[in-house]
């Protein structure tokens, strides 16, 4: 494939871009800038002491969207970039972050991205993270993202996290705090397969009165690939949180769930479901009975609960 | 037409079992007929249906749907050839919504209105409804009627349903019973119920009555539902209640 179709395959795979998206953007390719608009409300500046940028969101920012995504087409690159996004109150932002590794080498192919947010007042923001490999080389693809988030009052921060294959390991870590009436909504999705390992942890920590958190972690595990959860909610005020983790297993895969509940407040209510499974043969045989093959069926299960 | 014939289907010996659950079962059931399948629990009216369905392998015995043998097919194929089946306890799927459970028995893309007006047959409020996810936030009942909905939207030449009123209050059964007397108006269909209630039994065309394995009786709603208390009052002896 040439190199200008890989570069359009995975924009398309992880940001879902066809072309220049609109609003601002910035995409990173092999460690450098392919490419960059900032708009009236949205600033995009490169950071001076590191790797990475700053994303600066102006007050009353209302129905904007912004892409940062991060292309490697080229093995043996291996980088550590910081973002750090500043939103201003009463926002309404869309953030696509991203990252596809393509590696055709026998060198190690690595991305580890630490994103901050800091999240003004009665802000809403959207940010959506696919994580993606291919290619045929042996060297390994890595993602190692890490994620810090300050909701202040009233906030509202709704994480859509996907990993949609490819990538041999990654350990993901998330803390996010949240004050009076902020709230965090996290939609995990993974699939892994072969020899991939899988770490995420994630913490939410609700320190304001009316806060509230729902962490949906949803899996599938294939192959011999091993997955590892630890999803945890901290309640230090009148809040509410409820984690929730569903797993499929199959093949020779390994999963370990371990949600955890910590109330510091006599007002914190905070729920834990946690539930690992194989695909049960009535829901296949039920599609069958529908119409599909036994394989469309299984394809249609796993299909529904990384959706 | 669908014809069985000599259908036996033992306990599978890898239970530590040994038992005939199907024992020698022949029949035709004319196409269009509206047929109820009745007889005590353990009888083996949940086993019959799921072999007409392909989901249990019978022993001996052949299948046939309008003169096709269908006995080697599998479930998918069975589906293809015009069968479809309700279950007993429907399964859940995480991630599927009630509307995309819908398309995918229909196979093809379905109108709200055409959801609707499934979900409306079965008692339930589309809008309340299609989007939510089949899993287990809905209540046995919902379940029961999503599952009744999805027959309807796979509209096959022959429909089974596996004691549909299991787990649906009465005042909804009330609605259950019209609802299959009009699919089976409006389609033409052969529909086979299994059931234990009265009402669903007397608007059959025609009434099977399957104990210890065997067809035992076979007629009109009015020739077979005298025939039910003794047939139930000699399973009960057979599990050592009192007679």
């Amino acid at each position: 494939m040439a190199q200008n179709d890989i570069r359009k395959d995975l924009l398309k795979k992880i940001a879902d871009l066809h072309e220049v998206p609109e609003g601002a953007y910035n995409i990173r390719e092999n460690s450098g800038l392919a490419g960059r608009r900032n708009t009236e409300y949205i600033t995009i500046e490169t950071k001076t002491d590191k790797p990475g940028i700053n994303i600066y969101v102006k007050d009353g920012t209302q129905n904007k969207s912004v892409h940062i995504p991060v292309l490697i087409t080229q093995t043996g690159i291996t980088e550590m970039v910081y973002n750090d996004f500043f939103i201003g109150e009463d926002c309404d932002v869309l953030i696509v972050a991203g990252c596809g590794i393509h590696n055709e080498g026998d060198e190690k192919s690595a991305h580890d991205g630490i994103h901050s947010f800091e999240i003004g007042k009665n802000s809403r923001v959207r940010y959506i993270e696919k994580h993606y490999g291919e290619g045929k080389g042996t060297g390994e693809r890595i993602m190692n993202p890490e994620m810090t988030a300050h909701l202040s009052e009233g906030a509202t921060l709704e994480v859509e996290s996907v990993q949609i294959g490819g990538i041999d390991s990654t350990n993901r870590k998330t803390v996010i705090t949240a004050d009076e009436n902020a709230k965090v909504l996290i939609q995990e999705r993974i699939m892994s397969d072969g020899k991939q390992d899988v770490v995420s942890d994630t913490e939410v920590i609700l320190n304001g009165n009316g806060s509230s958190a729902q962490i949906n972690s949803r899996s599938v595990a294939k192959g011999e690939s091993t997955q590892l959860f630890y999803p945890k909610l901290t309640g230090n005020a009148d809040c509410f949180g409820h984690v929730q983790c569903d797993s499929i297993i199959m093949d020779n895969a390994k999963i370990r769930s371990i949600p955890e509940i910590c109330a510091n407040s006599v007002d914190a209510r905070l729920v834990h479901e946690a539930a690992i499974g194989k695909i049960a043969g009535d829901q296949i045989l039920k599609l069958m009975t529908l119409g599909l093959t036994a394989e469309e069926a299984e394809e249609k299960i796993l299909a529904g609960l990384l959706k | 037409m669908l014809r069985l014939e000599n259908i036996t289907f033992k306990i599978p010996a890898e239970t530590g079992k040994t038992g005939t659950i199907l024992d020698d079962i022949s029949l035709e059931i004319p196409d269009g007929k509206y047929i109820v399948i009745t007889g005590p629990n353990g009888g083996g009216k949940t086993t019959l249906a799921k072999v007409i369905m392909g989901l249990v392998t019978p022993d001996s015995g052949r299948i046939f749907l309008d003169g096709m043998n269908i006995t080697p097919l599998d479930v998918t194929a069975r589906a293809a050839a015009g069968i479809s089946y309700g279950f007993q306890q429907p399964p859940r799927f995480k991630g599927i919504t009630v509307k995309e459970l819908l398309q995918i028995a229909a196979q093809k893309k379905l109108s709200r209105d055409e959801c609707c007006s499934y979900l409306t047959k079965v008692g339930l409020c589309a809008s309340d409804y299609l989007n939510r996810e089949v899993d287990t936030s809905l209540s046995g009942g919902e379940m029961k009627r999503i599952e009744i909905a999805t027959i309807l939207a796979k509209n096959t030449p022959v429909m089974i349903f596996d004691e549909p009123e299991a787990g649906i209050d009465l005042w909804s059964f009330h609605r259950l019973t019209k609802t299959f007397r009009e699919i089976h108006e409006s389609t033409g269909c052969t529909l086979i119920i299994i059931s234990h209630q009265e009402r669903i039994i007397s608007q059959a065309d025609e009434v099977l009555l399957i104990a210890d394995g065997k067809l035992s009786g076979r007629g009109l709603p009015e020739e077979i539902l005298p025939q039910i208390d003794g047939i139930y009052e000699r399973a009960c002896c057979k599990l050592g209640a009192e007679c």
